[in-house]
């Protein structure tokens, strides 16, 4: 990562990749919620950050002022992105995340109905034993780094198997998904060259499926209709990488970030451990407490918030989980409660851009953690300087080395 | 008691069905409704106030049957 001077006001010069901030963000947000809830930098490209949950619940309606054609909190200046010629050939649109009105429901509708609750459930079987299986792997152990011998192949393996891609490739979308969303936030080249990389992968598959259609998501998005028009390539292949990038990183990071969470609690272990029954409301909890995913919106028309003027070009972000630590909102926001009854999180976002990938995030959680709390009851961290984090877009830990009783 | 989801608000994030499956549904694309005309009996009206308070749209309102008293 790229060596950034120190940040002196974090109100007006914020760091989003500081890395103590990455490590623990919040004193950060308790300090900006105090005096300035809506702060800006000119690092990375510049953006405002508003912090309060309400200005959260209030930008997201701030449709069209606020556009999602560049949901990355790096602003970027567009001309990088037009000169590589898979991008200008496959389009570089990440479609509904990326979408406006009037595309934006439509294209939404595509992708929904594949995501509902009951049809997330027909995946849970996969999902549980590949949790079996991962587990098989390190048991005999007694120690296992659960961030990369764990928690990342869920979601990965996942939503491979749901798109219907090469299940034996996983490693290498992982290798993708971090390259663009971890190295490549802050570095253009790698980000440009990930994005093509995956880009350049669905564009084959949607090719191979169009002439020889499968029974999986892929050949079922093409022979869909958006406004009674047959659905364009480019956005099928743009859908597609969309359930890739958004797919994996984020739900790593929270499957992550619980079990480390769980790994330094004791009590919060030992009491998930023998009240099973506390699983839904743990890990709602989980999402609000450590929320990995922020988002950004573009600037198309001046608009005011909080006592600032947004001007039309300017980046403003998302900080869902900033949000989710509001004591104007959460009582005790600062404790895990894990039987919390009132919890109006915004992990997933909110509003229109709602993440159509969060029953299926929740499936994978719910698993995960189940199946390791019966196989593995008694865990913890054996080495916290070892723990990383990766932050920015997506927050999580990406090393968790655990030891547990044989 | 009676509940209304306010299909307006509401973007699908499936809290209340998957907290009080006996009062919500939710269609292809996410969107809840309240089964049985939102009515809630007795015995689930703490599952209806769990819906109400874990939406994060603040999508769900109590609908005051005419007659009854105020909670």
């Amino acid at each position: 990562m790229t060596e950034t001077p120190p940040v002196d006001d974090w109100a007006t010069d914020y760091d989003l990749f500081d890395a103590d901030y990455i490590k623990d963000p919040v004193p950060v947000w308790d300090d900006l919620r105090e005096r300035c809830p809506v702060a800006h930098t000119e690092r990375w490209g510049g953006s405002w950050m508003p912090i309060r949950y309400e200005d959260m619940q209030a930008l997201v309606r701030m449709v069209p002022q606020l556009s999602s054609r560049d949901p990355l909190v790096v602003n970027t200046p567009r001309e990088e992105q037009d000169f590589d010629p898979v991008i200008s050939e496959y389009g570089n649109s990440a479609p509904p995340i990326s979408s406006d009105p009037p595309n934006h429901i439509p294209e939404r509708r595509v992708i929904l109905p594949m995501f509902t609750p009951k049809a997330v459930e027909q995946y849970r079987p996969y999902t549980e034993q590949l949790c079996h299986d991962l587990i098989d792997g390190f048991i005999a152990k007694g120690s296992c780094d659960a961030a990369l011998d764990y928690a990342v192949h869920i979601p990965a393996k996942t939503i491979a198997h749901v798109i219907g891609v090469d299940l034996n490739r996983t490693d290498e979308f992982v290798g993708w998904v971090r390259g663009l969303l971890e190295e490549g936030t802050t570095d253009a080249a790698k980000r440009n060259k990930y994005r093509s990389i995956i880009r350049k992968f669905f564009a084959e598959l949607v090719v191979a499926r169009k002439a020889e259609p499968k029974d999986d998501l892929i050949s079922h998005m093409l022979t869909q209709e958006i406004n009674g028009q047959p659905i364009a390539r480019n956005t099928v292949i743009g859908m597609c990488n969309l359930l890739l990038v958004a797919g994996i990183d984020t739900t790593w990071s929270s499957i992550g970030s619980a079990l480390w969470h769980f790994s330094t609690h004791t009590d919060d272990r030992r009491r998930l451990a023998s009240e099973p029954e506390l699983f839904p409301s743990a890990i709602e909890e989980m999402l609000r407490f450590y929320s990995p995913v922020m988002m950004a919106r573009r600037v198309t028309e001046e608009t005011q918030l909080g006592g600032v003027t947004f001007m039309p070009g300017e980046k403003v972000l998302l900080n869902f989980p900033a949000a989710n630590r509001d004591p104007e909102i959460f009582e005790d926001a600062d404790k895990v409660v894990l039987d919390r009854a009132k919890n109006r999180h915004i992990a997933f976002g909110i509003g229109s851009h709602r993440c159509a990938g969060s029953n299926l995030a929740r499936m994978e959680m719910d698993a995960a953690l189940r199946i390791w709390f019966e196989r593995i009851p008694e865990f913890e961290l054996s080495d916290p300087e070892a723990v990383t984090w990766a932050g920015g877009q997506v927050r999580g830990p990406r090393h968790l080395p655990f030891t547990f009783p044989v | 008691m009676r509940v209304r989801v306010n299909t307006e608000k509401c973007e699908g994030h499936n809290r209340c069905c998957a907290l009080a499956p006996e009062l919500f549904d939710v269609d292809d694309y996410g969107t809840a409704t309240a089964l049985n005309d939102g009515e809630v009996p007795a015995e689930l009206e703490a599952k209806a106030k769990l819906a109400v308070e874990n939406c994060p749209e603040f999508a769900i309102e109590y609908v005051r049957i005419s007659g009854e008293q105020d909670k």
